[in-house]
């Protein structure tokens, strides 16, 4: 009895004296291996007789049990702490900067093209496209403004020195070409797969893009973006133009309260042409559209001139339509409160960090156009 | 142009505000820029009488005045010597702001007496540039009287006038339209013919070139030419004119008034009895009366004597022929010049006359006699003398085209409702006149709305008079929506281009379609036939070949302020030559990394950054990336020739372009390297096959493991390592899943000028699992491969 509580008594100060595992493997081997001081006493009990195995089987079984289950918890209790020292070991200091992720964003005259794009795409409007580079028949003539007119001079062009042919190519001064492409029923195919061929009325299209004039300030910049739209149909009149510009504007200022003010204008490619105010207050320093007694200047349009659709081979008495133009940058600074014109189209990355739109702003009708 | 209302009053009569009648000019299509009212501008001054003046009793200069004033008697002090007991004057009360000093009265003591306001210049008030003391009004003026009441200023309208409405360069115009829209009543525009008391002395002739189709005049003699009166002058100040000469402003006046503009010449400097307009010689000069000698030349209309040109028709007089002082026997021209010609002339020679304005825009024709007859009334009333019979040379060019016209096409354009009689009873109050009472009718448009030309025309004219807030709001008829969305691949493609790019982090810039062409010869281009011929700037005389160079400049302007770190792009058009095919859409990209140190000693962006932000927008925009070529070194100059490749389906058909920038490029473009930047050509991509149906084919997963293999190659330094990845993957296809490098190097254990390229092998098994044998094989094949390919060896 004594020997084997001796025993119990030394090895459990030896397990709980185990500072490592590979101590309490030494105590399991020297007690429970092949050889160990207790393997060696449950060998005894072969050669016991039955009583005396009787009485001494459960002791020594006992010790063994109570010996394995000892390891078993001091060896859980190792793990923990070496686990615990690991994790103390690889403590971060998360205060320390990840690495830097660029931020990008999209142009605000981009984000607001984009809005343009969905708001008349849901009227039923396509996009065509045509080039910056245009000749004097495109830009002027097939739009009726007659050789050496007048009207010309206001469009304070950019002109290429003359071709081989004593052609005098030049920059668009507004997207309107696009117009007489679209329209002009010879154009087929035209000189490029993007560039916008004839196609028979009815016609419902916008043409975004680059435009040009030789002018800068505050705001004028040599270079500037233009929406045009154009529809072409039998029985399309004003009173169309007004509705369609009307939902436009109510749709793109997000505002249900917008009041529009249509003005007698002049330009030589439309008859009548109007220009169209925006109801809008100014008071504060800030611009509110759609509530107050302030007028803003917003676009101009009118009813396609039948000059313009007898130059492009479509008969004015049949078919008639509607022409806008608006800029869209400007739009995008009364939008979103740029107040620089030129600032739009210099690269500072601060203004365009700030002034930018996420990536993820893609406008459409689910999360809203704007 | 700018008139004021009593002027308007001359033709119309109304009771309508400023307000009301700048509303419907608005609403007519006329722009009004500004209304200056002097009454707004002057409400704090008012007329006042100085009841008694004493000299200062601490400054010899001062007086002190006891004033009658609105605001009761008030004792002012007043340095100007004109201040005198009984003197009728205008008096600013404290907390006015003087306009002409720029400051608000205070009260505070002069010299040690307090002044209770002031009494004003001319000057003080901005009426006069100049004045000497205090104003000096008539007795009879009430004390409290406005001041702009006092001083006889009224509202000044400044408006702008579309290049279709000469007629409305006279306020007789306007007045007709404002009529029209109901403002008032038009008053008799008709003008009294003046009959001549002997033949005109002077001969006209023409060249019957288009230049000058008619020419009317005639001599009045025995003129007295000094100052017009106050009335004449007045009204030319009111709109910023300067009075010169009774002869001389009675022209300015009608062409204000009328839109008519005349020339008045001293008969007596004309010489050999004739006068005569035609086409300019070469050599000949005018001495403009703006001081200026300008050459003339066969495109321009001079109007000459025997001696030669005396001025430019239609454009401005001569300074030798003018009507001066001692002017007694004038000769007045009013001709009709055609506009294009002088418009011309005027923008060759870099004029713009009152005359020229309206010329260019074209006069009316019917006007020039009574333009003449009403001239002549005047000179009479003003300067005397007697006119002779009128001379009439030429032919008035044609009246425009009578238009058949149905009223009921008036709703059709513009959805206005205006009723049959509304349509005539506009056209008629515009002066146009309308024959018939069928279903059409005839419309003559009267001879000074020569813009008028067609039915649509005429419905304008209608629908501004009748009110375009009348127009109906009337929703476009529904359309089938187009299956899958408006927009073509293209634009499509350009829209996830930027909403990719900008995820990518970089910011998207707009920058100019031009460059200077020095920098368009940088990048390719600079053509002769893409240099603009009047550019706004020097640096900006070129259509740009690449977007590239926008963006290191702008990355480098960004830089010189203290904004190194620059990821940017763009989408828009580059040019290769003037035909609109020859226009591209380009997607470009630059990443200047100057980012913030970093403490793990993490490596910046590099080549590779932009290699992998490039194939990621190549995937985004449905390019087949897994076969483009990489074809390193083929891309363009402006590439670091060892740091840039093209990535291309066939040299035909290159999708992009990336890598470093070439350092003399950056140099020349005063920019920090390293830059890197990439250029997607996006008509290059394929367009997606159209398929039936938008199924996406079906998904076969293995239910095989794949297993890796690692290879360690040898190969020369100069061997592209895509080339020897694509030789192993091409080695079995059916069992290699990919082949990637995961380490490069050189150095001791590896022969000079050689590289050991280790390769990560994925396999994947179709139909069993792989025997070693078999892997054995696969291994023997891909080493083979890649001997074969690029002289690879198993590193030992």
């Amino acid at each position: 009895m004594t020997d084997l509580s001796q025993l119990e008594a030394d090895l459990s100060a030896q397990i709980a004296a185990a500072g490592d595992l590979s101590a309490l493997e030494a105590v399991r081997v020297a007690a429970l291996g092949k050889t160990g001081s207790v393997s060696a006493l449950l060998k005894t009990l072969g050669a016991m007789s039955p009583d005396e195995r009787k009485e001494r089987g459960p002791q020594i079984n006992g010790l063994r049990d109570r010996a394995t289950a000892l390891i078993a918890e001091r060896k859980a209790a190792l793990e923990a702490a070496a686990l615990d020292a690991q994790l103390a070991a690889e403590r971060l200091d998360l205060t320390l900067p990840a690495p830097p992720r660029r931020k990008g964003g999209v142009h605000p005259t981009m984000q607001v093209m984009d809005e343009m794009v969905a708001i008349f795409a849901e009227m039923g409007f396509s996009v065509a496209e045509g080039p910056d580079i245009e000749d004097d028949f495109h830009n002027f003539t097939a739009l009726n403004f007659p050789p050496k007119h007048p009207a010309r001079e206001m469009h304070d062009t950019f002109f290429f020195h003359p071709g081989e042919d004593g052609e005098r190519k030049l920059l668009r001064t507004h997207t309107s070409p696009v117009q007489v492409r679209t329209m002009q029923r010879t154009n087929t195919p035209p000189p490029a797969p993007w560039i916008a061929g004839g196609q028979e009325p009815p016609i419902r299209v916008i043409v975004p893009g680059r435009t040009y004039r030789k002018d800068s300030d505050q705001t004028h910049t040599p270079m500037f973006h233009q929406v045009e739209g154009l529809v072409i149909d039998k029985g399309v009149h004003m009173g169309h133009l007004k509705w369609t510009l009307e939902t436009f504007i109510a749709r793109f200022f997000e505002t249900d309260s917008v009041v529009t003010r249509f003005r007698p204008h002049h330009f030589p490619f439309t008859e009548p042409s109007a220009e169209m105010d925006v109801g809008c207050d100014r008071s504060g320093g800030e611009l509110r559209i759609g509530q107050g007694s302030d007028w803003l200047e917003i676009l101009g349009c009118g009813m396609v001139h039948p000059n313009v659709l007898r130059a492009c081979g479509v008969d004015p008495d049949v078919y008639q339509g509607f022409a806008f133009g608006m800029g869209v940058d400007r739009l995008a600074m009364l939008k979103y409160g740029m107040p620089d014109l030129r600032d739009l189209f210099a690269g500072d990355g601060r203004w365009l960090s700030h002034y930018g739109f996420s990536a993820f702003a893609d406008p459409n009708p689910a999360s809203g156009l704007s | 142009m700018k008139f004021t209302l009593s002027w308007l009053k001359d033709h119309l009569e109304t009771t309508a505000s400023v307000d009301r009648i700048v509303e419907a000019m608005t609403m007519a299509g006329l722009e009004v820029e500004d209304v200056e009212d002097p009454a707004t501008k002057l409400a704090a001054f008012s007329v006042a009488k100085i009841v008694e003046a004493v000299q200062h009793p601490n400054a010899d200069r001062l007086r002190v005045c006891q004033v009658e004033t609105r605001d009761g008697r008030k004792e002012i002090v007043c340095g100007a010597p004109n201040a005198r007991a009984g003197l009728t004057t205008i008096y600013a009360p404290i907390g006015a702001y003087v306009p002409g000093l720029g400051v608000t009265l205070v009260e505070k003591p002069v010299r040690g007496v307090v002044s209770n306001g002031m009494m004003c210049s001319a000057s003080e008030l901005e009426v006069a540039e100049e004045s000497d003391g205090i104003l000096e009004l008539p007795d009879s003026l009430a004390v409290g009287t406005s001041a702009a009441e006092a001083l006889g200023l009224e509202a000044v309208i400044d408006f702008e006038v579309t290049p279709n409405r000469p007629d409305w360069l006279g306020v007789a115009g306007i007045a007709r339209d404002l009529a029209a829209a109901g403002v008032g009543r038009l008053k008799d525009l008709s003008v009294q013919a003046v009959a001549g008391k002997f033949p005109c002395p002077v001969e006209i002739r023409l060249d019957g070139s288009d230049a000058c189709p008619v020419f009317a005049g005639r001599l009045v003699r025995g003129v007295r030419n000094g100052p017009s009166p106050e009335w004449l002058q007045a009204r030319l100040k009111a709109i910023g004119l300067r009075p010169i000469s009774a002869l001389v402003d009675i022209t300015n006046l009608l062409s204000y008034d009328r839109a008519r503009p005349l020339h008045v010449y001293d008969a007596a400097k004309l010489t050999g009895g004739f006068i005569e307009a035609r086409l300019g010689r070469e050599g000949e000069e005018v001495h403009a009366l703006d001081g200026k000698t300008y050459a003339v030349t066969p495109d321009m209309c001079v109007i000459a004597d025997a001696k030669g040109p005396l001025g430019l028709g239609g454009v401005m007089g001569g300074e030798d022929s003018g009507c001066s002082e001692t002017t007694t026997d004038v000769f007045i021209e009013s001709a009709w010049f055609d506009p294009l010609r002088t418009a011309q002339t005027g923008r060759v020679l870099g004029i713009t006359s009152d005359a020229q304005y309206r010329f260019a825009r074209g006069v009316d024709p019917g006007f020039v006699v009574p333009g003449l007859e009403l001239a002549t009334k005047l000179v009479l009333e003003l300067c005397g003398g007697e006119a002779s019979e009128v001379l009439v040379a030429g032919q008035i060019p044609a009246a425009p085209v009578p238009i058949e016209f149905d009223p009921n096409y008036v709703h059709r354009l513009s959805g206005l409702s205006v009723a049959r009689e509304g349509v005539l009873e506009i056209l008629h109050k515009l002066g146009f006149e309308t024959k018939g009472d069928g279903a059409s009718v005839v419309v003559t448009p009267p001879t000074w709305r020569r813009d008028v030309e067609g039915k649509a025309d005429l419905v304008e004219e209608v629908a501004r008079i009748a009110g375009y807030g009348a127009l109906p709001s009337t929703p476009l008829p529904e359309v089938a929506r187009a299956v899958g969305g408006v927009l073509t691949v293209r634009q499509a493609r350009a829209r996830v281009a930027r909403r990719a790019l900008a995820a990518a982090g970089y910011s998207e810039a707009v920058t100019w379609s031009f460059t200077a062409r020095k920098t368009a010869e940088l990048f390719g281009g600079g053509q002769d036939a893409l240099v603009l011929a009047n550019p706004i700037a020097a640096e900006l005389d070129c259509m740009r070949p690449s977007i590239l160079p926008n963006l290191i400049e702008a990355a480098g302007r960004n830089a010189k302020r203290g904004f190194a770190d620059a990821a940017l792009f763009e989408i828009g058009p580059v040019f290769g030559g003037d035909q609109p095919q020859d226009q591209r859409l380009a997607i470009s990209a630059i990443l200047a990394p100057h980012g913030p140190r970093r403490w793990d000693g993490a490596q910046a962006e590099d080549v590779f950054t932009i290699k992998a932000d490039l194939i990621a927008l190549l995937d985004e925009l449905g390019a087949p990336t897994a076969n483009l070529q990489v074809a390193q070194g083929a891309a363009a100059p402006w590439w670091h020739p060892g740091r840039s490749a093209r990535l291309q389906l066939g040299p035909k058909a290159v999708i992009a372009e990336f890598g470093a920038l070439h350092p003399a490029v950056l140099k020349a473009l005063d920019v920090d390297g390293p830059v890197y930047g990439f250029e997607v050509f996006v008509e290059t991509i394929p367009e997606p096959k159209r398929k039936p149906t938008k199924t996406k084919p079906a998904l076969a997963l293995s239910p095989l493991m794949p297993l890796s293999r690692d290879f360690a190659f040898v190969v020369a330094k100069d061997k592209a390592a895509g080339d020897l990845t694509k030789a192993v993957a091409g080695a079995d296809k059916a069992l290699i899943a990919a082949a990637r490098v995961f380490d490069v190097y050189e150095g001791k254990g590896v022969e000079d000028g050689f590289k050991s390229l280790a390769v990560e092998v994925t396999i994947q098994p179709r139909e069993a699992t792989l025997t070693e044998a078999e892997i054995e094989a696969l291994s023997a094949k891909i080493v083979a491969a890649a001997e074969k390919a690029t002289g690879a060896k198993l590193r030992g």
